[in-house]
């Protein structure tokens, strides 16, 4: 195989770069092909009235998929009730996983051991967690109900899933109990990297333990809070698969999220424009929040 | 250098390959060797899946040129399911189980094989009208009639016994009055259960009870009729039992098989549910109330019986379709002819009853009902039932109509809307849909 070298020779650096690119190429272009296109024609459809189906007819309809939705109350109570979900679900996620970051960083006995305990919750698959809160939550032959009895708390077996202002609140303890070890997890390691000094300092300084959490650690924290929240509210945002596994949506749509809808149309209606504009106005909503993130707690100066 | 060039472009090179052969229809890759065909089925009503399973390792052995993959899923699943798998070429499934709501749905679509030209003069003559009305839309036939199913009315006679009750009710009021007696004297907490929750369950018990109180989905125009004075009784009455506690409140978020498991469990003296429920009872493995499920005929309300409404139910049969776009639909539907079989739907009539009429005439009837330990009192449960079957309406928007009446209820039961209120509001949406 003969190569004509260049004859200026190119610096190490830029031959290095140029074999990570070669090297990258096979797998950009299957990313580009697996996200990018399906990006792309969803955008696409979304300015269409598309019935599902075999070569159906497209019709281009603009933007009437968005507007149909945007003026839809269904649309704006579900959007509402998947802004509940995320903040209830974050915000505790957050608090709890600080907590125990804290307790960890704190190594008391056993710290490994909670540590290592943390994982699990984290690694069983969302559905698998979905069935087995259904299962605790169950009214008839449900843990919680049994739990309860026995401490005397209630006289009756409650229906949990069917009481509509309480299925949500049950879906999100659900949902801390599955990924608040994630944010607990990221907070711990963030803790463990700060310099010990300022903290040291502060205490001969005469700060107490409270001050030094929040004067120091809390905002040196800052920057591994702001990822942790980013990808949490995204991810809380989209929340579907452990709504379907545990209240489908009900009772009385009072556990439908956004996503949900989303699949509602596109699967179960068969209106996949109308699926595909409520994606990007999911896209939409997400960009925003993580822009506010940024805007509000992303401030360079501080980690340098 | 060199090396590293030609590495990457191997791997390139690799990559392509690999995309180009991942694009070939797999009715290319696997010409040779026996063909594969997957075929999509609920493990609810109907036969259970070891049977099927055993039915396709016998149709296997006497045909070794097709392997038969069958997936089971609860029922309410299998819509989703077919319109993802339809999303690929070829599609996921073969063929798969069709409920009686779906087939103007998914004939618009396009996602069903027209079989007309397939059925055999047998066929046609041997099996119930009913059962073709199903499958059948402007003269052309999509599917094979597989199971008949209606809601039953199920009772524990021991129960009713125990609360000295001799024979079961005959109307729903009588059901409540029954119901608190048996509440009373302590036999179970919740007497009564229902698949209530937000699917399609929820609409067969609304159809059995709307009807037998002498209302109907849509009137003789078409225009949606349950929200109608008739209508919103029966819902209110739904209501009701679960405010007297005569109703399990658990039932809002129960479908068919949390009904049956609470019914099999000894927690309550009424279910209505499909027919796969009694044989469940009477299996000492999974049910606590071996020899205590009877049936009755479904009670209907007072003021429809004396307006002449004589039984009420909803139909819930299926069939089996061939996907349109399937590579193999002469080997699916080879194994579809089989698994509708006379013979072999006789031999396994424990879970469900034969669509073949010849099965229920003279001295078949005889060997019907001797065939299972179940049959006894199955068929004659079946052949009173089954003329009250009442339709869902046969609309392509059927889903999404169904999904706004599931709401209706619920928002009912939950106390978020009155019935009238919940109700109107479906009905409109109705009047949406059917003007889109």
């Amino acid at each position: 195989m003969a190569i004509n070298l260049p004859k200026r020779r190119s610096t190490l650096r830029q031959q290095e770069a140029r074999i990570a690119w070669l090297l990258l190429a096979p797998s950009l272009l299957i990313m580009l092909g697996v996200t990018l296109w399906p990006v792309i024609s969803t955008f696409i459809l979304s300015f269409f009235h598309v019935p599902t189906g075999i070569n159906q007819i497209r019709t281009f309809v603009g933007f009437a998929n968005y507007l149909e939705m945007l003026r839809d109350r269904l649309f704006w109570e579900t959007i509402g009730r998947t802004l509940y979900f995320t903040a209830v679900s974050v915000g505790l996620e957050l608090i709890l996983g600080l907590g125990i970051a804290q307790l960890i960083h704190s190594r008391p006995w056993g710290w490994q051991f909670l540590r290592f305990s943390l994982i699990i919750p984290w690694a069983v698959p969302t559905i698998v967690n979905g069935a087995m809160w259904r299962w605790i939550y169950s009214a008839d032959f449900g843990a919680l109900n049994g739990l309860l009895m026995q401490l005397g708390l209630i006289k009756h077996y409650v229906p949990w899933l069917t009481l509509p202002n309480m299925a949500m609140n049950l879906v999100i303890v659900a949902d801390i109990w599955h990924t608040m070890p994630f944010v607990a997890l990221v907070l711990q390691a963030a803790l463990a990297g700060l310099p010990e000094d300022l903290d040291e300092a502060a205490a001969v300084d005469g700060a107490n333990a409270w001050q030094r959490f929040w004067q120091i650690r809390l905002p040196l924290l800052r920057p591994a809070i702001l990822v942790a929240l980013i990808v949490r509210t995204v991810d809380a945002f989209r929340v579907f698969d452990i709504v379907y596994i545990i209240t489908s949506g009900g009772p009385a749509y009072k556990t439908l999220t956004i996503t949900y809808l989303t699949y509602l149309n596109s699967f179960a209606f068969g209106k996949q424009g109308i699926g595909a504009a409520l994606s990007f106005l999911i896209s939409a909503f997400t960009i925003v929040m993580a822009f506010i993130y940024i805007r509000f707690l992303y401030r360079p100066e501080e980690t340098q | 250098m060199r090396t590293i060039y030609k590495a990457t472009l191997f791997a390139l090179a690799l990559v392509f390959l690999i995309g180009a052969t991942g694009c070939a229809p797999a009715a290319q890759q696997a010409a040779a060797g026996p063909v594969t065909i997957h075929i999509l089925t609920q493990d609810q009503a109907g036969m259970k899946p070891a049977e099927i399973d055993q039915i396709a390792r016998d149709f296997e052995a006497q045909n070794p040129d097709i392997k038969v993959n069958m997936e089971y899923l609860g029922y309410d699943f299998i819509h989703d399911k077919i319109t993802t798998g339809m999303a690929a070429n070829p599609p996921a499934y073969d063929a798969s189980m069709i409920d009686v709501i779906w087939p103007d749905e998914f004939i618009k679509a396009g996602y069903l094989l027209d079989v007309t030209n397939r059925i055999t003069p047998e066929m046609k003559s041997g099996i119930f009208p009913a059962s073709w009305k199903g499958v059948t839309r402007n003269g052309k036939i999509y599917g094979m009639p597989w199971l008949m199913d209606v809601k039953y009315f199920m009772y524990n006679k021991d129960m009713l016994q125990k609360a000295g009750i001799t024979d079961p009710p005959k109307t729903w009021e009588e059901l409540v009055d029954q119901a608190k007696t048996i509440k009373d004297k302590g036999v179970v907490e919740f007497p009564i259960v229902w698949s209530w929750n937000q699917k399609e369950g929820v609409v067969c018990d609304y159809a059995v009870l709307l009807y037998g109180n002498g209302g109907s989905f849509v009137d003789a125009s078409g225009k949606p009729a349950f929200n109608d004075e008739k209508g919103v009784q029966a819902l209110t009455w739904m209501k009701q039992t679960i405010d007297d506690g005569l109703t399990n409140p658990s039932s809002v978020s129960s479908d068919e098989a949390a009904v049956e498991a609470d019914f099999m469990a000894g927690n309550s003296a009424f279910a209505v549910n499909w027919l796969f429920q009694y044989s469940d009872s009477n299996d000492a493995s999974k049910s606590k109330i071996v020899g205590q499920a009877a049936f009755a005929p479904m009670p209907v309300f007072k003021a429809g019986a004396e307006a002449g409404v004589k039984g009420s139910s909803v139909d819930g049969s299926s069939s089996f379709a061939i996907m349109a776009t399937t590579p193999y639909p002469d080997q699916t539907w080879k194994f579809l002819t089989y698994l509708t079989s006379n013979e072999v739907q006789t031999k396994y009539s424990k879970e469900m009853l034969p669509i073949w009429k010849g099965d229920f005439e003279g001295q078949k009837l005889e060997e019907l009902k001797a065939a299972t330990p179940s049959n006894p009192v199955t068929v004659p449960a079946f052949l009173g039932q089954f003329p009250y079957a009442n339709e869902r309406p046969t609309v392509s928007y059927y889903n999404e109509a169904s999904a706004a009446l599931q709401l209706a209820i619920q928002e009912a039961l939950t106390g978020v809307k009155s019935p009238k209120e919940a109700l109107d509001a479906a009905a409109a949406k109705w009047v949406e849909l059917g003007g889109q």
